[in-house]
């Protein structure tokens, strides 16, 4: 990417931070409850809540709170919980990795399953196996993650329970591991019987994520390997005699790369955004059932934290996906 | 643009015309086809198990839930709520959505640099924590439901509607209609409107199938309407509960939520295919 498109890009995304902080700092000033009614007990004098407020900011401007508070965000000091009171950084990093895993692994699924359906699809094109992929992406596009995770609460869960539906980790194990990223942790200490059971425990919400987005990735896919398919150069590579599979494979799917990875990139953010709702169906301890938590309790700090740490996360992927754009295309590599 | 495949679903728009229909009637007729008081709770008829079911009791057809209501009433009932979320909430949503996209694109510099700012900056808000959040602050109940919903999807609108108006702006019928002396607002209400309106009544389509979703979410975690009143959101939460002893409570509203989604989605495609090329 050429400089000055990299410093506007840059440029951009500071704005749009800035508009993220204050729209998160506007919409949670206008929650009507006290949050700091309800951490007292009833009976608390006047000059007790006013110790209270003013221990949390809360007696100042709301001009001067929010440049406080962005002060802090920017020292790295996001406030104190109101409801667990401990320091919401420190709460919030110590979740995110459960999510992390959960959503890397749905991502990971989801592009394994839409590049076989894409490469099945494109190969036998025009046959019944095409409209059973076209079927198949079209169905799972319809419905939503919320309803994926539910039907296999019922069927894994209960029908045929192949799988836990809730937890992260079964409680029976006790695992003493120094960060939270368990499953990379159990990887690097070869522990086979934590990998699996955290894998087990993972499986179905993260399948339920990952359904709508591979049929994404398998439509647009197919239709760009179906293009790249009748072009000259691939037709003469197959009359050269190459097989189907092998054409698709060394030069039909490089040059599907390109839109394909744009669209995993914006899909990636929906994965994430899904995570929400499905840790909360499946009792998963990630960022997303804390959220939740922290709504429920009116925990404002932790709210603005998490929501906070959801939109940077957003707004990297983006950038990540745009600068992996430019260098692998080789038009604006030179750019 | 490829070739045109063959049609997995034909008669889609039939189907899911049919069956949004049903749901239409179920909500406008609750009273009086519903068999029992969707809010009637009987300790005595707890987790009774749908009527093909050993166990059953006559007249409760899908069985009742852990408080004995009975789930087919609260079914029917429960479509009210999605129905008016879904027009309410997609119609509001399809409303500030268009009329920003229409003036981002007809009007490009500084509106469209606001608005393509401001639908950035939503962007980086994970939808459902956003409407959970947004729910919290305005206070539990159904106006607020509805209000999140629409503060959150019209961006789902503007981006489709202003690059459609962009697309449309462009062509010699909207410079002939400024040429013969009509003025900016009437061009763009008169002539650009009605070739995007197909555009847009796709994506409300689609719209009103997320807005049932969403509200469905919101009922789940217990932050829509109060928890005795019968949403299919709350359904599923109830029903959650008792995956192990009543999967009938889990199983009926999720039905009912799966095909209502899928056949506004379907509903949707089925216009996208027939009256517009270019989203194709």
């Amino acid at each position: 990417m050429a400089l000055r498109a990299l410093i506007s890009r840059l440029l951009n995304i500071v704005v749009t931070l800035i508009g993220v902080a204050v729209v998160v700092f506007v919409v949670i000033r206008v929650a009507p409850g006290d949050p700091i009614a309800m951490m007292l007990p009833p009976g608390a004098s006047d000059a007790d809540i006013d110790r209270l407020r003013a221990l949390y900011g809360l007696d100042k401007s709301l001009v001067e709170q929010f440049f406080i508070w962005v002060g802090g965000i920017l020292r790295g000091d996001f406030g104190t919980s109101i409801s667990i009171r401990q320091d919401v950084l420190g709460i919030v990093l110590g979740r995110l990795p459960a999510t992390l895993e959960l959503a890397t692994l749905a991502l990971v699924i989801s592009v394994a399953l839409g590049f076989a359906l894409a490469i099945l699809g494109a190969r036998w094109r025009q046959t019944r196996t095409e409209a059973a992929v076209d079927l198949w992406n079209g169905m799972s596009l319809s419905i939503p993650d919320f309803l994926w995770g539910l039907l296999f609460i019922l069927v894994f869960g209960v029908l045929v329970p192949l799988f836990p539906i809730s937890g992260r980790v079964s409680p029976s194990l006790d695992l003493g591991y120094a960060t939270n990223f368990y499953l990379l942790e159990s990887i690097l200490r070869l522990d086979g019987r934590v990998f699996l059971d955290l894998l087990a425990h993972m499986a179905l919400p993260a399948i339920a994520l990952a359904l709508p987005m591979a049929a994404v990735i398998a439509q647009v896919l197919k239709q760009s390997l179906k293009e790249v398919m009748g072009l000259d150069y691939v037709m003469l590579a197959r009359a050269k005699g190459f097989s189907d599979y092998a054409v698709i494979w060394r030069e039909a799917l490089r040059n599907a790369m390109l839109p394909t990875l744009t669209l995993v990139g914006v899909q990636f953010t929906f994965l994430i955004g899904g995570t929400v709702i499905i840790e909360r169906l499946f009792s998963y301890e990630g960022l997303g059932n804390l959220a939740i938590d922290a709504v429920i309790n009116r925990d404002l700090p932790l709210i603005q934290g998490i929501v906070l740490l959801f939109s940077v996360l957003f707004i990297a992927i983006n950038l990540a996906v745009d600068l992996a754009y430019a260098a692998l295309n080789p038009r604006l590599r030179h750019g | 643009m490829g070739k045109r495949m063959s049609r997995p679903f034909p008669a889609r728009l039939t189907l899911a015309g049919a069956w949004l229909a049903i749901v239409v009637l179920a909500a406008i007729a609750a009273p009086l086809i519903a068999p029992h008081d969707p809010l009637a709770q009987d300790l005595l008829l707890e987790r009774l198990p749908p009527a093909w079911v050993a166990g059953s009791e006559p007249g409760y057809y899908l069985g009742t839930d852990s408080l004995g209501r009975d789930v087919l009433s609260r079914l029917i009932y429960g479509a009210q709520i999605a129905l008016v979320v879904a027009l309410l909430a997609g119609g509001a949503a399809c409303l500030i959505g268009s009329a920003l996209g229409l003036a981002a694109g007809f009007f490009g510099g500084w509106t469209d640099r606001v608005v393509g700012r401001v639908i950035d900056i939503w962007m980086s808000f994970p939808p459902v924590l956003f409407a959970i959040l947004l729910v919290a602050v305005l206070g539990t109940g159904l106006h607020s439901v509805i209000i999140a919903i629409a503060v959150i999807d019209w961006t789902r609108f503007a981006r489709v509607v202003r690059a459609e108006t962009l697309n449309q702006s462009r062509m010699d019928y909207v410079d002939s209609a400024l040429v013969a002396g009509q003025s900016p607002l009437g061009t763009l209400w008169r002539e650009v409107l009605p070739n995007v309106l197909p555009t847009i009544g796709v994506l409300l389509s689609l719209e009103m199938g997320i807005a049932v979703i969403v509200e469905a979410i919101l009922s789940f975690v217990n932050l829509s309407i109060s928890t005795d009143d019968p949403t299919w959101g709350g359904m599923i939460a109830e029903g959650r509960t008792q995956i192990h002893f009543a999967p009938w409570v889990l199983v009926a509203p999720m039905i009912a939520l799966f095909l209502t989604v899928l056949s506004f989605s379907q509903f949707g495609e089925g216009l996208k295919d027939r009256i517009d090329p270019v989203l194709q």
